[in-house]
């Protein structure tokens, strides 16, 4: 039987999940024994070449290319997880939410302190994706299936959760997994 | 305003912080808004922090930072209010200003308002603090008009005032009491002093108990706890100084007996007080009353005199020897929240109107660390009418579990709104047919924190065993959308007024609501039924009443018209998110001036 396969991503995220997600140490010698990797930041495949059974995403929705890439997992991978503050609830980039998107652009590219920008150009080049009104977590865009909280969620509780999932046993999460301070 | 007249105003309230809700009153009242640049001097002068200060100001809907007007609109815009026209109201008043809610033009601010007490005559708006009751549009051009030629509020009422004490010099208001049906406690004649000088006179404190007791009274407000029980904790409770409250902030959407009851029987409430006080041993009461009803404080004041020169109040009230009772008006400012006996504490004390945790019990530890008694208006006339007649002959009223009647604000679709005095146990339907409803598709029992029910539970006797209210019934006939002329309204109301203090409270109802206008949009799938079950079971971790009611308006109907929601559903589908990308890029598209290419 093949391996499982495994795809993460980071949309508007900071990279800290996927940081902590190789904090599992060399555990993830054992993970690479138990699934395959495809699209993701660690293995650098830029584009599904396959099905998946597993999807990990970082990070909410704050442009449409967030939102394209997060249906394409939707719909190449079987099992969604929601993984981290961003891409549960928004996390720091929906701070924002509550300041209409027009005066967000203007304060950084027009009237912030620090911004010099004496033509007053806008990012506005077709190739570059679109600024949504506000910052979406993944489960208003697409269904996911499976949220891991925290801000990382911490090494032993990916690890367990991958565990769990690849293998189809039950998961254990202790107190200690699953508290934030 | 100048810093001059600021001091003047510290200096009537003897710069004593815990009068700060009366301190901001009188600013806001003289200049229709409290300026930022004098919260600072508020906030030395009273020897706390301008944060302080602040946090109590932004609390309130009826206090602003930003000026508000020389006329200040403030238009109703609850359930029953739509009912009655309220569109048309709310378009006439900005076609005539050229401005949207929330806006001041020419000086005339236009706002939203809550439930402000007078659902039996909607539409209705305060126009600084004045009511203006059953609005057509042909009004509202008439006050405009009346406003830009600057004329004073009080002469803006045209010729006739409202019935009974309405159109006292002391009133003069449009609003009308609509007394439907009188009982026991509304309809008995009353004599002002009597029970007190012929009766409370001869007995002991613990007498005056004992016979609430045998009544078996249950607070008005809504908990229905136990009045002769809550009396008899804050009697054996220690301290130098107890206080009655009264609490007249009835905020429920819905209701408006306490408005009807302090108009027509305001010495019966303050004699409820003195003997209240005499049984637990008080020497200063509290009437706290909500911000919409200060048209009524002139009136309520002079009663108070009146009561001083009667020897009911003051030195001795009754002539009862080493008894000393006074009785002061405290105005909110426009919270739901204060409602709650400790949020209402709270608020008298200058404060944030935040619901305490318990223990203690205002009883034990309540106004300024002191024993408190906090009762509700109706529960304090009937505490009069007990004494009067005696606890056995109260016991008698009503079912076994709840004694006595029950004054009841009845609104919406019924030929005669207004208040029903019942004992307590009769059913909807004997309800519904009294206040001439016909093609009834619902009643909202209690007001939004109580359940929507349907004709198949219109048998259904009310009682605190059966179906408790607090007194709100509105009559919502087959005409309506409930979910979306109803439910989405009560939601919307809910969100406004929490507190914030406690997390399911300041979340749920926002995300409910979104729920909610899914299914309106015909976007909706299991699971987001399944959410919203799981989601509310949140409730009751909340620290208030309110919060833990916050949710009812979506569960009742829920659970009593699961097909108006199932009807809307989106079948054979797992997943709708509900999410336009579309609407979620115009804005940013327009601002760089791009044409969107997704």
């Amino acid at each position: 039987m093949s391996k499982p396969v495994i795809a993460t991503t980071s949309l508007a995220g900071c990279f800290g999940c996927h940081m902590s997600f190789l904090d599992i140490d060399e555990r993830i010698l054992d993970l690479i024994e138990l699934v395959e990797f495809n699209k993701s930041p660690i293995d650098d495949i830029k584009s599904f070449t396959k099905d998946c059974d597993i999807g990990l995403i970082e990070g909410g929705c704050c442009n449409t290319e967030n939102i394209h890439i997060l249906k394409e997992f939707r719909k190449k991978c079987k099992i969604l997880v929601s993984f981290g503050e961003c891409a549960i609830m928004g996390g720091l980039p929906a701070m924002r939410n509550d300041i209409p998107v027009k005066e967000c652009l203007a304060e950084a590219y027009l009237s912030g302190p620090s911004t010099v920008n004496e033509e007053g150009i806008l990012p506005n080049d077709e190739e570059l994706p679109i600024i949504l009104d506000k910052v979406y977590p993944c489960h208003e865009i697409v269904k996911m299936d499976y949220h891991l909280p925290g801000c990382p969620p911490r090494a032993d509780l990916i690890w367990e959760v991958l565990h769990a999932l690849i293998l189809d046993v039950d998961i254990d999460l202790p107190y200690e997994l699953i508290k934030y301070d | 305003m100048t810093t001059q007249e600021i001091h003047g105003i510290l200096d009537k309230y003897k710069h004593d912080k815990t009068r700060l809700m009366d301190i901001l009153y009188d600013i806001q009242h003289k200049t229709n808004y409290i300026p930022m640049d004098k919260v600072d001097i508020i906030a030395d002068e009273l020897n706390m922090s301008s944060a302080d200060v602040e946090q109590t100001i932004s609390f309130y809907h009826f206090y602003s930072t930003k000026p508000r007007g020389k006329y200040s609109i403030c238009l109703n815009n609850s359930v029953v209010a739509n009912m009655k026209g309220r569109e048309f109201v709310a378009q006439a008043f900005k076609d005539e200003l050229g401005c949207e809610f929330g806006e001041v033009k020419d000086d005339i601010g236009l706002f939203e308002t809550s439930c402000i007490g007078m659902s039996d005559q909607e539409p209705a708006a305060l126009i600084n603090g004045k009511v203006f009751t059953n609005l057509t549009t042909y009004r509202v051009r008439e006050l405009i008009r009346d406003m830009r030629l600057g004329m004073k509020v009080d002469d803006m009422f045209a010729n006739t005032f409202g019935d009974s004490m309405n159109s006292s010099p002391l009133i003069k208001s449009c609003v009308r009491n609509s007394l439907k049906r009188t009982g026991p406690i509304l309809g008995q004649e009353y004599i002002p002093g009597k029970t007190l000088k012929k009766q409370v006179a001869l007995m002991s404190p613990q007498d005056v108990i004992n016979e609430l007791k045998k009544s078996h009274l249950r607070g008005r407000g809504g908990a229905g706890f136990p009045t002769g029980i809550k009396w008899e904790f804050a009697r054996k409770a220690k301290g130098e100084k107890k206080y009655v409250f009264c609490n007249a902030d009835e905020g429920e959407p819905g209701t408006f007996k306490d408005r009807v009851i302090l108009t027509e029987k305001p010495g019966m409430v303050f004699e409820g007080m003195v003997i209240a006080a005499y049984a637990i041993g008080a020497s200063e009461g509290i009437l706290y009353l909500r911000y919409e009803y200060r048209y009524l404080r002139k009136y309520l004041v002079d009663v108070l005199d009146k009561m001083r020169k009667n020897n009911s109040l003051g030195k001795n009230p009754g002539g009862i020897k080493d008894f000393e009772f006074d009785i002061r008006i405290q105005l909110g400012a426009g919270a739901y929240v204060c409602g709650e006996e400790s949020a209402l504490i709270e608020s008298a004390e200058g404060k944030r109107g935040e619901p305490r945790n318990r223990p203690p019990f205002p009883v034990e530890k309540g106004y300024l660390g002191f024993p408190t008694v906090v009762n509700n208006v109706e529960t304090l006339i009937a505490a009069v009418r007990i004494i009067q007649n005696g606890g056995e002959w109260y016991q008698k009223l009503g079912t076994k579990e709840s004694t006595g009647t029950k004054i009841l604000s009845v609104s919406g679709d019924c030929l005669f709104p207004g208040i029903y005095e019942l004992e307590w146990g009769f059913t909807v339907r004997t309800l519904l047919e009294m206040v001439g409803a016909r093609n009834t598709q619902a009643v909202q029992v209690g007001g939004p924190s109580g359940a929507l029910i349907g004709p198949e539970q219109f048998d259904r006797n009310v009682c605190y065993s059966d179906l408790a209210t607090g007194g709100s019934m509105i009559v919502i006939d087959n005409r309506r959308d409930l979910l979306k002329d109803v439910v989405l309204n009560f939601m919307e109301f809910f969100i406004e007024e929490s507190c914030g203090s406690c997390v399911p409270c300041r979340n749920i109802p926002t995300l409910l609501k979104q729920k909610l206008e899914k299914i309106l949009e015909g976007k909706a799938t299991n699971k987001d039924f399944d959410d919203i079950n799981n989601w509310a079971k949140m409730m009751p971790i909340n620290r208030c009443g309110l919060g833990h009611t916050a949710a009812n308006p979506i569960i009742t109907s829920l659970k009593n018209f699961r097909h108006l929601y199932r009807e809307r559903l989106k079948k054979d589908i797992e997943f709708e998110s509900g999410f336009c990308l579309d609407d979620a890029i115009r804005e940013s598209c327009e601002f760089v001036d791009r044409i969107p290419n997704i």
